[in-house]
């Protein structure tokens, strides 16, 4: 068997951590090969090595069976590797053939031929499948069809090793099944491809074989067609893991949260929620789905008084908020897990301690005319880390800098249940997480449902929003598409109205 | 701790550096630095007079790192100063009170000033996100150009035009017992008001809702304004105590220290005092000692270049040395890394033993 890349013995270490120990990987020609593990693993630094991102402390790496040093990404280049980020590397005003030839630029005398190059892109275009207008600007096309141009930049520099980071993370439903497709066509033409995912359902679609790593350490290499998920899960994470929600027939009663014809300005000054009106009741949860940038993050900003309101009114049990100060609607009962964790969520250089006090710090017990009451604090945090399950290097004294994303995020979620607010706003709760993080946070947010209280779950993931709500309400480009229930919809009828085809309201 | 060491290092890498220049200058460094030394601190005096070189920089020192704590620079010490100082000299000059109300009143005028001229660029900041440096840095020649303006016109000295009329000695902040006891050093009561301000700040900084409030803000205003922070509040809050303290320097250099403001100078004073609060780590306790270091500095200078040939720029020479290794302490800590936690590299990487079934144990390194 011969293979295109071989990875042997892979050791990469950081300062305190080994981030890659002993890890090999080998991708044959023609194949799909997925490379699976929970946060943190090693699989951004491992691909980070082979494509001279990183030099490895031990362990060699053979292109072709020729042994090679990849000291930075052009010789990757030159070798024919090339790498999809996950956040694409495109100008903006660019063209998809400028952007291509960029770094590359052809000449013709001393003039660019930019119409040569076109031409050869649109034929690469239509050999491979991928439609991509040559002449487009980036600014006008899709995120899907931005990351086609990705894949078109390395086909055109001929890599003939394509290694994709989360792919799929910003693509709707739809978008997901053409890479598929895509992918699929490009190994028949003799490409190989590394897919670097904790999707477990992309890797049972695609993939050839799959190697899992867990903590640095290398677990194993399967045929992802002798595997179920369930087996990749339990790779992937060390132990059994449950992947259906449990949880009981909601029971709503009176509306906590009501948002009428809300309408906000995004951040390039135009109106990127458009007229929304919902209502989240007390024991359910509803879920916004919708692809990122559709006005989820302007919506829910507008509901926690981070973002001015601009027509429409919101009410927070009964009362109207719409232009009363953060602080008030926290004491009103309004908690928020934010989106980002590390800008919203916390102050990375306080302690945790500190931290876990953010919204209740200038109240009783904590603070006495205006002084701080330390073992009153700390004894609230070490509550919160211990029930939460929150590890640390020195507990409630840690700086939250020094934790893992996880860890970090569990702390969020833990401060935001202990206020136990009437209405929690959880935005992307698991967003980067693993399995069993996930697990444990889908468990909460329910609990908290259960005890009479109102979620309003904003998730980029599909899944999880059909698992977790009751209800679910579908945004595009600013405006409610329709609301259906969990219990009667499925993934295809919710895609296509992220994608923005219209259904009539049934709710 | 940590950074009471790199402090310290900076320190003496920064003297060593001193005493290379001063070879290469043909000098006996051991000698140059023995006179440094010697002109500080060598009898009452002289440490009385090195204190109160020290005391405006402790003030403009805890102004720049209780801004900085903020997320705020404020480089518009030497303004605040300014204002500060002449409007103590004001008083000092108008009224005629008991020497206790008076001079009350002349730190709370000081305080005032101080907390005025940084009030403006706090609310441009907080308002329409005027830059800081941009707006303090415009106040500070505001101040300029008013002392310039009202000195001569309203207090101008017997016979110079270019400073005020002398204050009374009863105006002043220093007092009999304390220059008898530092042998007529021009030591002065604003000393005490220093250490008082330290405690004070670092009180407010470690102890208080407001420390905690301003130091989010400063850390990271996101966060702040998502838990409920008023963020503009707490900018202009802090640029108010930060340019109240500057004023309060403005009063112990004007009517302490010296006792007339001269006009067409900008205090260097303001400027230092972002090198103390390097130096000091932005606390309040390492401001203070790193105050007291410069004081050490500059008023032994004198007395070195009366006894040798070395230049009086050495001192200067020597602060922005110290000053570039606090600055690059990153460097100085990755040193101290390699050499002190060897150990701690396995630490990081534990594997907790997760039995299978087992669905509470979940950890993400």
């Amino acid at each position: 068997m011969s293979y295109v890349v071989e990875m042997l013995n892979i050791r990469k270490e950081f300062p305190g951590i080994v981030a890659n120990d002993n890890i090999s990987l080998s991708l044959r020609k023609g194949e799909i090969h997925a490379l699976l593990g929970e946060n943190g693993a090693g699989k951004s630094t491992l691909m980070g090595v082979l494509f001279g991102m990183y030099q490895p402390e031990k362990g060699v790496i053979k292109v072709d069976g020729k042994e090679v040093r990849i000291t930075n990404p052009n010789v990757a280049n030159r070798l024919g590797i090339g790498m999809v980020h996950q956040h694409f590397k495109l100008v903006d005003n660019f063209t998809v053939t400028e952007n291509i030839i960029l770094g590359s630029e052809p000449v013709k005398g001393m003039v660019l031929d930019i119409d040569s190059a076109a031409k050869k892109i649109a034929e690469l275009s239509k050999h491979y499948g991928l439609n991509v207008d040559p002449h487009a600007k980036i600014e006008d096309i899709s995120v899907g069809m931005q990351q086609r141009v990705e894949i078109m930049k390395m086909l055109y520099r001929e890599a003939e090793v394509l290694i994709f980071d989360e792919p799929t993370a910003v693509l709707t439903p739809v978008e997901i099944k053409e890479l598929m497709k895509i992918m699929k066509n490009l190994i028949k033409e003799g490409k190989s491809i590394i897919i670097i995912t904790h999707k477990l359902k992309e890797i049972k679609a695609v993939a050839d074989r799959c190697t899992v790593i867990r903590r640095g350490k290398s677990i194993g290499t399967v045929n992802v067609a002798e595997a179920s998920e369930a087996s990749l899960a339990e790779m992937m994470v060390g132990r059994h893991v449950s992947f259906k929600v449990d949880k009981k027939e909601s029971t709503p009663s009176d509306v906590v949260l009501k948002i009428d014809g809300v309408s906000v300005k995004n951040n390039r000054k135009v109106l990127g929620v458009k007229d929304v009106s919902l209502e989240v009741k007390k024991g359910e949860i509803l879920g916004i789905a919708g692809v990122d940038g559709n006005g989820q993050s302007e919506l829910v900003e507008a509901i926690t008084g981070l973002r001015k309101v601009e027509a429409g009114r919101i009410f927070l049990n009964g009362e109207e908020i719409t232009n009363l100060p953060i602080k008030s609607r926290i004491q009103k009962g309004l908690g928020h897990i934010p989106e980002d964790r590390q800008k919203r969520g916390l102050v990375l250089d306080y302690t945790m301690e500190s931290n876990m006090v953010l919204e209740v710090y200038n109240k009783q017990p904590f603070s006495k005319y205006g002084l701080l009451n330390m073992p009153a604090i700390r004894k609230y945090a070490k509550n919160i880390l211990q029930n939460f399950d929150v590890r640390s290097g020195e507990g409630a004294a840690s700086i939250a800098r020094t934790l893992s994303g996880g860890n970090q995020q569990k702390a969020i979620i833990g401060r935001e249940l202990e206020l136990d607010p009437d209405l929690l706003i959880a935005v992307q709760p698991t967003r980067g997480l693993d399995v069993g993080s996930i697990e444990y946070i889908h468990r909460r947010l329910i609990e908290h449902r259960d005890k009479g209280k109102a979620v309003l779950l904003v998730s980029l993931e599909l899944d999880e929003v059909l698992q977790l709500s009751d209800r679910i309400a579908i945004v595009n480009n600013g405006e409610l598409v329709g609301e259906v229930k969990a219990s009667e919809t499925n993934e295809n009828e919710v895609g296509l109205m992220m994608a923005g085809v219209g259904k009539e309201r049934n709710v | 701790m940590r950074n009471t060491i790199v402090s310290i290092i900076a320190i003496i890498l920064g003297l060593i550096a001193g005493g290379i220049l001063m070879l290469v200058i043909g000098s006996n460094p051991i000698e140059g630095y023995s006179y440094l030394f010697q002109g500080s601190l060598k009898n009452i005096e002289r440490i009385g007079n090195t204190l109160a070189t020290a005391t405006p920089l402790v003030f403009t020192g805890l102004s720049v790192a209780f801004a900085f704590r903020t997320g705020l620079f404020n480089i518009g010490a030497s303004g605040q100063m300014l204002i500060g100082g002449l409007l103590a000299t004001a008083i000092g000059l108008t009224y005629d009170l008991s020497r206790p109300v008076l001079l009350l009143v002349m730190v709370l005028a000081g305080l005032i000033g101080g907390a005025l001229w940084a009030f403006i660029p706090g609310l441009l900041k907080a308002r329409f996100n005027v830059h800081e440096v941009v707006s303090t840095i415009m106040m500070n020649w505001i101040a300029y150009w008013t002392v310039y303006y009202v000195v001569p016109g309203y207090f101008k000295g017997d016979f110079l035009e270019t400073e005020s009329r002398k204050l009374p000695d009863s105006a002043t902040l220093r007092t009999p017992f304390l220059s008898d006891m530092f042998d007529g050093s021009y030591i002065n009561l604003g000393l005490f008001l220093a250490v008082i301000a330290t405690i004070i700040i670092a009180f407010i900084i470690n102890k208080t809702t407001l420390g905690y409030e301003l130091k989010a803000v400063g850390f990271n205003r996101f966060a702040a304004e998502y838990a409920g922070m008023r963020v503009n509040r707490n900018i202009i809050l802090s640029m108010l105590i930060s340019g109240g303290l500057a004023g309060i320097g403005g009063v112990a250099l004007y009517t302490g220290n010296a006792s007339s403001i001269q006009i067409g100078i900008l205090p260097t004073q303001g400027y230092d005092g972002i090198a103390v609060a390097l130096l000091g780590a932005n606390t309040p306790i390492g401001v203070f000692f790193a105050a007291i270091l410069f004081g050490i500095l500059y008023s032994g200078t004198g007395f070195m270049n009366a006894m040798t040939e070395i230049p009086p720029e050495l001192a200067n020479t020597i602060i922005a040395i110290i000053i570039y290794f606090a600055a690059t302490s990153i460097l100085i800590e990755r040193f101290l890394r390699k050499f002190w936690k060897p150990a701690s590299k396995e630490q990081d990487v534990v594997v907790p033993n997760v039995k299978k079934g087992e669905s509470k144990d979940v950890d993400n390194h």
